[in-house]
């Protein structure tokens, strides 16, 4: 029971990293594209000043969670994502400095150069956490002793470069989105375009991701036999269908919301479709990491989550603050 | 190399790195706090200028620890995987917590300071850097009660062949812990003192800023006598805590290779190691080590020849990095008590305003030899007596680790020269300069 209670809560936080996170990596993205002159990116990435830190950190509480509640599965996923995992280490690292050093020097060499650190920086996590998802979902060779049996290759299949794809489609609308909201004039237009331009390939990685998750994984399995959960990709269709549709009307805001919503109900289905598994192993499914198998013990759970109760809304209320405090108007320049 | 070698290296570099930015950050941040908080108290606007000169440092410093901590947790499951699924039930735990306690407190409250200037009340926006100090130094508690539990392992009952949690409370508080979190804390709080009068230092001898830069020596020197002081005596009782639950790191401190009452200290020795013997011993005091350890000249002080070759630390490493440590860290205590003797005239006192500069990095020096003595004084074990750092090891191969390890190698060389120069940069501009940082 208290497994399944830290299954459900770590692929939330996940699912939260990836709404907060996503927008702040694809704004990096996006910013030397949507943004053209010295004052134009200096807003872009001012819209994410004061959030982005505080975002990275549900990165690091998933991270500890997966650490803390399922050690075996920590252990083995992240010895097996060796290469891609210190890529993503070295683009948050150089993308956090980039950020706070561009505006430490006035030459525009130097701001190109920090330019280049973020827009490095927030592309390679964004692709390279949709490759480890997908091959999470698909599971990969791993023995009896929880040993990763393959190289880098193994883990850039189609199934693993397609969630890669859709990924930064994802974090790249949504940071589209997250500019349209937040700016003004030029910079609003712009992304505005992007975000309808990039619609179409988004949807299609979608189709395509999806169709690939029925051939490469059996997350589908929990859906057909529990039809009820087939609520979560609903969900998840009607938001991206709604979004087109709140931008075809021009209500920004709410496409913002509705991509939030995609990137939730996408990392839910993805959790649900899951369990129990954690990370299935291709060799045998006995060797296979799950709730049962993977997790800390009882009492280890049950402190964690006494703690995580008290705090994780403790968490949301301040963040929520600090949100409203820099979303009042007249604040983006 | 082997992998265990390379990954050791490699954890080295990055946890030496991360903690250059970590003692200001804890230190630094609780002396923004009480500046922010002078300012509210006396609307001074002195002190507000002086909060941001200190603040656009603490800044700079701060986003390169906090960029470079990520990488340490993330660190055990690709570096040490066997480490991680061994101890995960009571490790992992202790890193969550932080995360969820103090981490998110920390890195969400320094934008809104950093950049909520002119969106808070003075109240609230020195609130918020309060929230930041009190937050990284929690943090650093959590990290160091984790570090605590690889030192003297507590709390657990072994099941199915690994450690699992059966006593929060002995691993939360915990002797060793706490001792550790004292240390630690004192020590960042001294290279925060001797970085603020270094800085304040610099200002002085040219004879600029001069008010901001005395109140700020001042606060500076505060800080970093009373906790020079203050580790001097802990440090003792760290040490002297040793004999109990680590006796092998002990005689490696004090190269001493034979059991014995009147356990003697050495000024100067040199040890063989494969004689298990001291080929050098000049200045014996006898009885100083049994004095030290178990307050009486008389204790039985364990050596390590009473210790199977194989569960001994590296001891040259242990004993030099232990000797400058406390070498050098007297040294800081007597630069400090210098210039409290003369911090009334400090403006006339060129020599001890260059010292007081060119001491900045000793502080630093002195913290990583005291991680030094920490973690090769507990070798071959990762977790004392339970498991051995060759048997933690990720399942990866070589190559990957020694491209990465050169990847930490030139990424956090880029980054350390970058940080560093602008740091410098914003010392010599000093306060009140045009502050667009600020700008929100």
């Amino acid at each position: 029971m208290l497994e399944s209670i830290w299954f459900l809560l770590w692929g939330i936080l996940w699912a939260v990293y990836f709404m907060l996170g996503g927008f702040d990596l694809g704004v990096g993205i996006l910013s030397p594209f949507v943004g053209k002159s010295e004052a134009e990116k200096r807003t872009l990435l001012g819209s994410i000043g004061p959030f982005w830190d505080g975002n990275e950190v549900w990165l690091i509480t998933a991270g500890g969670v997966t650490f803390a509640a399922f050690p075996a599965a920590y252990a083995t996923l992240f010895s097996a994502f060796y290469t891609p995992l210190m890529l993503v280490l070295f683009g948050l690292i150089i993308r956090a400095v980039s950020i706070e050093f561009r505006n430490r020097r006035e030459t525009s060499s130097w701001r190109g150069l920090a330019d280049a650190g973020v827009l490095v920086g927030s592309f390679l996590p964004s692709v390279l956490f949709g490759v480890a998802f997908a091959n999470i979902f698909k599971g990969i060779p791993i023995d009896g002793d929880g040993v990763f049996q393959g190289n880098l290759l193994t883990l850039l299949n189609p199934y693993g470069l397609a969630g890669g794809l859709f990924f930064l489609a994802l974090f790249l609308v949504h940071g589209a989105l997250w500019i349209t909201h937040r700016s003004t004039g030029v910079t609003r237009e712009r992304s505005r375009s992007v975000a309808r331009i990039l619609w179409l390939p988004l949807t299609l990685l979608a189709v395509i991701f999806l169709f690939l998750t029925a051939l490469y994984t059996r997350l589908w399995d929990n859906y057909t036999a529990r039809p009820i959960l087939l609520v979560i990709p609903i969900l998840a269709v009607a938001a991206l269908l709604s979004m087109r549709y709140l931008m075809a009307k021009a209500l920004w805001g709410r496409a913002l919301l509705s991509s939030f919503a995609v990137i939730l109900f996408s990392v839910l289905f993805g959790v649900v479709g899951l369990y129990p598994y954690l990370l299935p192993s291709t060799l045998d499914n006995a060797y296979s990491l799950s709730v049962r198998n993977a997790a800390s013990s009882p009492p280890t759970l049950a402190i964690m989550l006494v703690v995580a109760l008290i705090f994780v809304p403790v968490v949301i209320i301040y963040q929520a603050w600090v949100y409203r405090l820099f979303l009042k108007e007249g604040s983006s320049s | 190399m082997d992998v265990t070698l390379l990954s050791r290296l490699q954890f080295a570099a990055a946890t030496y790195f991360h903690f250059l930015f970590v003692p200001l950050t804890l230190g630094l941040s609780i002396l923004l706090a009480i500046m922010e908080s002078a300012y509210i108290r006396t609307k001074n606007e002195e002190y507000k200028e002086m909060t941001q000169f200190w603040g656009r440092i603490f800044l700079l410093n701060f986003v390169v620890g906090v960029a470079t901590g990520i990488t340490l947790e993330f660190q055990f499951g690709t570096n040490w995987s066997r480490y991680s699924r061994y101890v995960g039930d009571i490790f992992g735990p202790l890193l969550a917590i932080e995360s969820t306690v103090a981490f998110f407190l920390e890195s969400t409250f320094i934008g809104v300071w950093a950049l909520g200037w002119k969106r808070l009340s003075p109240r609230l926006h020195a609130a918020s850097i309060w929230l930041v100090a009190i937050a990284s130094n929690v943090s650093a508690i959590w990290i160091l009660i984790a570090n605590a539990w690889m030192q003297d392992p507590v709390g657990y009952v072994m099941k199915g062949g690994h450690p699992v949690l059966s006593d929060f409370g002995a691993v939360v508080f915990h002797g060793y812990a706490g001792l550790t979190i004292l240390h630690t804390l004192a020590a960042s709080y001294v290279t925060t003192g001797f970085f603020v009068m270094g800085v304040a230092a610099y200002h002085i001898a040219h004879k600029r800023f001069l008010s901001i830069f005395i109140k700020s020596f001042r606060i500076g020197l505060s800080m970093a006598l009373i906790f020079a002081l203050f580790v001097v005596i802990e440090g003792h009782m760290h040490g002297a805590n040793l004999a109990h639950i680590q006796p092998a790191k002990l005689a490696s401190l004090e190269v001493n290779w034979v059991t014995q009452p009147d356990a003697p200290i050495f000024l100067i020795a040199l040890p063989d190691e494969s004689g298990a013997k001291n080929s050098v011993e000049i200045g014996r005091i006898p009885g100083a080590l049994s004095l030290l350890a178990f307050h009486s000249p008389s204790a039985s002080v364990t050596g390590l020849r009473d210790i199977p070759k194989e569960d001994r630390p590296p001891v040259l490493v242990t004993y030099v990095a232990f000797r400058l440590m406390v070498g050098f860290g007297g040294v800081l205590l007597v630069v400090a008590i210098g210039a409290w003797f003369r911090r009334n005239r400090i403006e006339s006192s060129p020599l001890l305003l260059k010292a007081l500069l060119y001491a900045i990095p000793l502080p630093y020096v002195v913290s990583l030899l005291g991680w030094t003595v920490a973690e090769v004084g507990r070798q071959p074990w990762i977790v004392y007596g339970l498991m051995r750092t060759t048997r933690a090891v990720s399942p990866v191969a070589s190559s990957q680790v020694a491209i990465s390890l050169t990847g930490f190698v030139v990424v956090y060389a880029l980054i350390g020269i970058i940080a560093f120069w602008l740091m410098a940069q914003a010392v010599r501009k000093g306060p009140g300069a045009a502050d667009q940082h600020y700008a929100s």
